[in-house]
């Protein structure tokens, strides 16, 4: 089992969450994080004061997957997440120890 | 034939006019001109129909003055509230919020029990007398000297909207870091030492800088420039220094949590202003309407003069800046608002809308305090230059206040030809000042010393909210 994690931009979640959906991925987490990669934030204005916001919206999506959807899930990500500009976001993969469903303690790969 | 036409002027007199005593006798009149000769008419009579005139004009004249009594007690609650609690940080709103709602509660009290007397009952020069303490002597019957239309009670109430808001304002300077006891004690002293004196000289009989009572020096200032603005800005100031900047200022970034608070606040205070403004003419008259207009194009031209200059000074017109050049007009405004035509409302609101643009974005910035909500820069600084341009603008043609001993309206500012009012005004400015910094530093001293003003660091970084009050503004979890 493995982790995938991906930090995407907003504006592309419903894309990411409908090809994810269409190759057959159940579950997700998604947060409103903020962060920045190598993106420039921008300057807010108020009363006169200066404002420096580096730190910008992004959209993270978790998910625990079997091994087997980890390559179909990153292509679904990557052409859904992609526009092509800084700021795209990241994808990480982690291994996955222990999964378990709570309703009906149910363990591993089945669990998920 | 002369009483035969006063008759008929009675009648289309009670045609014209409200309320209900005025109706139920409206046919007698009109049946009489027509039926009885013009010796038939009772002395009685003409004495009975003067009463009801006279009801009728009080019943216009106080249903507009208890709607602007109203209009002015929502600019406090909610206007200010949200105007200052979506410019603080979201930790300390509820804290900010209730600097304004309390003062609701105090000053009302204090005003019943001595405030009103100290303002406005008989006294000296500088202070009034104890004739109405309790409200003692303030009822359904008109004070003519103020206003002869309408009761005492509904002057009393419209003034106290006032003696609520002055107050409120100050907040603005000390936001974020003065303690709640402390900032209950400093306002309980603040308005009786300095809103009840000033407001007693330019509004009370016998004030020194009263305008239509004959004081030394007349200072016009029509609804508060002197006695709302200026002393609570310059106070501000004061408090600004004494207290010291907030932690972590200038360095670390503390915008506004809601400029949506703010501007639903700001347009309730555009929309309240006008029962500041235009009630303080004290009747439904034309000086009412002269006031209203006035107050609504200094406002528009402002919001559009400091939304030019931030546009031009930093590439773009931002919300908080068209909202707070809307404010810093309706404050220049608020001095002149009685006595200055439309087209001149227009000029003295750009410029104070460009003018407070530079004391909020160049000159804090410059000097470096902490003015947190810009209390002193709006105004301080708006009431300041407004007060000033009411006399260059001030004009017989739109109110004669000033008259010689014949009654002849005399020249009021200078476009009238009369330049020594701006010095009059300066009088009644740097009388404002004096009295604002002097007394805020003995307050604030004196408060200090028995409880102490500001907040450990610890509840600053925390927030006020939770330290100060135990809540929290907003609870989003499901």
């Amino acid at each position: 089992m493995k982790k995938v994690e991906a930090i995407i931009q907003p504006s592309r979640l419903d894309h990411v969450k409908n090809a994810l959906h269409e190759i057959g991925v159940e579950g997700m987490t998604v947060s409103d994080v903020r962060g920045h990669g190598r993106q420039k934030g921008h300057t807010e204005v108020y009363r006169g004061r200066e404002y420096n916001v580096d730190l910008l919206p992004k959209v993270k999506i978790e998910m625990v997957l079997p091994d087997r959807l980890v390559d179909p899930v990153v292509g679904a990500i990557l052409s859904a997440a992609k526009t092509g500009k800084i700021g795209d976001g990241k994808i990480f993969i982690y291994p996955v120890e222990e999964s378990i469903r709570i309703r009906n303690e149910e363990r591993g790969e089945s669990a998920l | 034939m002369k009483q035969y036409v006063f008759v008929l002027i009675l009648g289309l007199a009670f045609g014209l006019s409200a309320g209900k005593g005025v109706a139920q006798t409206a046919s007698q009149p009109v049946s009489m001109a027509q039926a009885a000769a013009p010796s038939q008419v009772s002395a009685a009579q003409v004495q009975k129909l003067e009463g009801e005139i006279a009801s009728a004009q009080e019943a216009g004249d106080n249903a507009w003055m208890l709607v602007c009594s109203a209009l002015v007690l929502m600019m406090t609650g909610p206007g200010l509230a949200l105007f200052y609690g979506g410019l603080v940080r979201k930790k300390n709103v509820l804290a900010t919020m209730m600097q304004s709602f309390s003062l609701m509660a105090l000053v009302t009290v204090i005003w019943a029990i001595i405030g009103f007397s100290l303002c406005f009952a008989p006294g000296n020069s500088f202070i009034g007398g104890l004739q109405h303490i309790f409200l003692h002597a303030v009822g359904r019957a008109p004070d003519p000297t103020y206003a002869a239309t309408i009761p005492l009670e509904t002057y009393m109430v419209f003034q106290l909207m006032f003696a609520i808001i002055t107050p409120a304002l100050i907040c603005g300077a000390f936001a974020e870091r003065m303690k709640f006891s402390a900032m209950v004690l400093f306002m309980v002293l603040w308005s009786l030492i300095i809103y009840d004196p000033m407001a007693h000289m330019v509004w009370g009989k016998g004030g020194f800088l009263n305008a239509s009572l004959g004081g030394a020096f007349p200072t016009l200032d029509f609804a508060g420039g002197t006695v709302v603005h200026i002393t609570s800005g310059v106070s501000a100031l004061v408090c600004a220094l004494y207290l010291g900047k907030r932690v972590g200022y200038p360095h670390e970034p503390m915008p506004p949590h809601s400029v949506v608070l703010s501007f639903i606040g700001a347009c309730l205070l555009w929309v309240g202003w006008f029962g500041f403004n235009a009630g303080s003419a004290l009747a439904a008259n034309g000086l009412a309407t002269s006031a209203f207009v006035a107050t609504h194009f200094g406002a528009a031209a402002a919001a559009i003069g400091w939304a030019i200059a931030e546009w031009i000074r930093n590439g773009k017109p931002s919300v908080l800046g068209a909202i707070s050049g809307a404010v810093a007009g309706l404050v220049a405004i608020t001095p002149a608002s009685g006595f200055v035509s439309p087209m001149s409302a227009l000029v003295i609101g750009f410029v104070a809308g460009v003018f407070c643009y530079l004391m909020v974005s160049k000159v804090k910035s410059r000097f470096g305090y902490d003015d947190s909500l810009d209390a002193f820069g709006v105004h301080g600084a708006g009431g300041t230059i407004g007060a000033l341009l009411t006399g260059v603008f001030a004009t017989a043609a739109i109110n004669p206040i000033f008259k010689d001993g014949q009654g002849n309206p005399l020249p009021v500012g200078w476009v009238d030809g009369h330049a020594g009012q701006v010095l009059n005004q300066l009088v009644g400015v740097l009388i404002a000042w004096g009295m604002a910094i002097v007394g805020t530093l003995i307050i604030l001293k004196i408060v200090d010393s028995l409880i102490g003003l500001r907040v450990p660091e610890e509840h600053e970084i925390q927030g006020l909210d939770l330290a100060l009050h135990g809540e929290e503004g907003y609870t989003f979890e499901a």
